[in-house]
């Protein structure tokens, strides 16, 4: 019980620091999420229309993602460096697989008589795609970024390995310091990020499902 | 006018869709293309919006080569209702039905209006739907918003992909008959596929009948059902409503040829001992050279029993109508019916009165049973 105290009393003391690797955390996940959602929907695009292509970009996706996390930022440090942009590239590469695979899932489950109805009435392949295709993946789409981001918010902890801030920090400094608070104090704010993402683009993904059910 | 000129289609993997298709499609009429499935009817319908490009030969709107015209500003002239109902689900009634003007970029107001005329059109308040999504309306309803979404851009040309296939037996008549009222309005070019003869006779001006990437026979629905070209056709048809639309029989095939006569100078016993034997409650009176007399009904002679002398020229009384061989027997059903008779005579003319038989309602009745077979054992 005592510890609960101290976890609490250490996190209020500190609530400013906490903030601040929190704020970083979050800024890491989501540079890494938005550069992976504008790559990965143009190469699940290309996926999707060009049958030829998609295996060869779906294997390349799944390969970076089995790399294991650590291997992978460490191999990104001996190019890029240390810091906040390398970790935030490696977030990059890891959300790219979920957001390539589910546009490409989301936009082969488009009925095809409602893309032939898009073309019958006389838009061209990019309004079709815009108006009609990318809409009606979108739910696809969500899911896939969800995915991605609660991987992202759980690999962003390593990120001081390689000498990026977040959360990861605190929870690195208490194993240094055999300080049983100071990871708690990192580890659960980092997990509740997780959690948070997790619950807010999952009701974000079923109001869109329901909306293009039909 | 759309006019296809020699086209064959072979797909990529060597099947031939279409051979040497000739046909034009007749401007503001419902012109059905009909067949069994993979005969190249819907391929055929959507060379139209260049959906498929004809491997040879050239298809024609109002003498324009289409072939020459942009796909995509080709297609927006002409509306398209699809199978399988094909509104975009994640878009409202409203941007439904708007899809084709705001791809024209009409001014938003003309856009505004247009869409609540149409909804009006098919008896769908613009307040109530307007706003909805497809997948809260009804089949019956989604597939009305689908053929004012093809009528938004008033094209002058309307291409429908079976597009009451996939709606119960209730509504399917519902919409087509509103189809059928709503282009007596605005008269556009129909093409319309489907496999359902039902509803190719019902709908089109002209059918046009195909197998196997050939046109079979085209016309129009009545000279299809009277003039079949062949086999293929009739089985097509089927038999059923084949016999429905065969030319009326005559009164010969259906008439009572040697019903119970008698000659003028029969006595009135005898009459009556006559009738006992054969169980009929009048006679018909010719004489010797088979001339049409009278007929002797029996409380006329009945009346007259007593008087010994009297024969049947006495009691007889002439017929009032007659028909000649070769009526059809819809004249004399209608003579029947409108005069209360239990019988037509039937003469060899109007002119000589020969006698030669009898249409009773018995005759029409086993007519009506040859026509329309049982069901089995259903009938009680």
């Amino acid at each position: 019980m005592s510890f609960m105290v101290d976890l609490l009393a250490y996190m209020v003391n500190h609530w400013d620091l906490l903030l601040k690797l929190a704020i970083e955390h979050v800024l890491m996940v989501f540079f890494g999420l938005i550069s992976a959602l504008v790559v990965g929907v143009i190469l699940g695009v290309i996926s999707a229309r060009y049958d030829r292509l998609a295996p060869v970009i779906l294997s390349i996706a799944n390969v970076i993602q089995i790399i294991p996390s650590l291997a992978l930022l460490a191999i990104l440090m001996l190019y890029f460096g240390l810091g906040f942009y390398t970790v935030t590239v490696g977030l990059f590469l890891y959300s790219l697989m979920p957001i390539i695979r589910n546009t490409y899932v989301g936009l082969n489950e488009v009925d095809e008589h409602i893309s032939e109805a898009g073309r019958g009435v006389g838009m061209t392949a990019f309004q079709l795609l815009t108006k009609v295709q990318l809409p009606l993946a979108l739910p696809f789409m969500m899911a896939g970024l969800r995915v991605a981001a609660v991987i992202a918010v759980g690999v962003a902890t390593i990120a001081p390995f390689i000498g990026g801030d977040g959360l990861g920090r605190e929870i690195f400094n208490g194993i240094n310091m055999r300080n049983e608070i100071r990871i708690y104090a990192g580890a659960i704010p980092s997990a509740a990020l997780a959690i948070i993402a997790d619950f807010t683009l999952g009701r974000l993904e079923n109001r869109l499902k329901n909306r293009t059910e039909s | 006018m759309i006019r296809l000129e020699h086209i064959h289609k072979v797909y990529e993997d060597g099947f031939r869709a279409l051979e040497d298709i000739n046909l034009e499609f007749t401007e503001g009429q419902i012109n059905v293309l009909i067949g069994p499935s993979g005969c190249g009817k819907t391929t055929t319908m959507k060379l139209i919006n260049r959906l498929i490009n004809p491997t040879k030969g050239k298809v024609y709107i109002n003498g324009e080569d289409i072939s020459k015209i942009n796909p995509v500003s080709l297609r927006r002239r002409i509306g398209y209702v699809i199978q399988h109902v094909g509104l975009f689900p994640h878009m409202t009634i409203f941007n439904n039905v708007a899809v084709v003007p705001k791809l024209l970029k009409w001014e938003p107001r003309r856009i505004e209006r247009r869409v609540n005329e149409l909804l009006d059109l098919v008896g769908l308040d613009p307040e109530t739907y307007r706003d909805r999504y497809p997948s809260e309306l009804s089949g019956g309803q989604q597939q009305r918003i689908g053929v004012i979404r093809a009528l938004a851009a008033e094209p002058s040309i309307i291409l429908m992909d079976e597009p009451f296939s996939a709606l119960d037996p209730i509504s399917r008549e519902q919409l087509q008959d509103e189809l059928i009222s709503l282009q007596e309005n605005i008269q556009k070019t129909i093409v319309f596929v489907t496999h359902d003869m039902d509803e190719a006779l019902k709908i089109a001006d002209r059918i046009i009948l195909m197998k196997a990437g050939k046109v079979i026979q085209e016309g129009s629905p009545e000279k299809i059902l009277r003039h079949p070209a062949n086999d293929f056709v009739k089985d097509f048809i089927g038999k059923k409503r084949l016999k429905q639309s065969e030319k009326v029989p005559a009164v010969d095939e259906v008439m009572i040829e040697n019903p119970v006569t008698a000659y003028p100078t029969r006595g009135l016993a005898q009459s009556i001992s006559l009738m006992e034997r054969r169980r009929v409650d009048s006679l018909i009176v010719v004489d010797k050279q088979k001339k049409l007399k009278g007929y002797a009904p029996i409380f006329n002679i009945l009346e007259k029993y007593t008087e010994e002398e009297q024969t049947l020229a006495d009691v007889m009384k002439p017929f009032e109508h007659v028909v000649e061989q070769g009526t059809p027997v819809t004249v004399a059903l209608d003579l029947m019916s409108t005069h209360q008779l239990p019988y037509v005579p039937v003469v060899r003319s109007q002119q000589d009165h020969t006698f030669v038989g009898v249409v009773t309602r018995g005759s029409m009745v086993r007519l009506m049973a040859d026509v329309y077979p049982g069901q089995g054992n259903e009938g009680v």
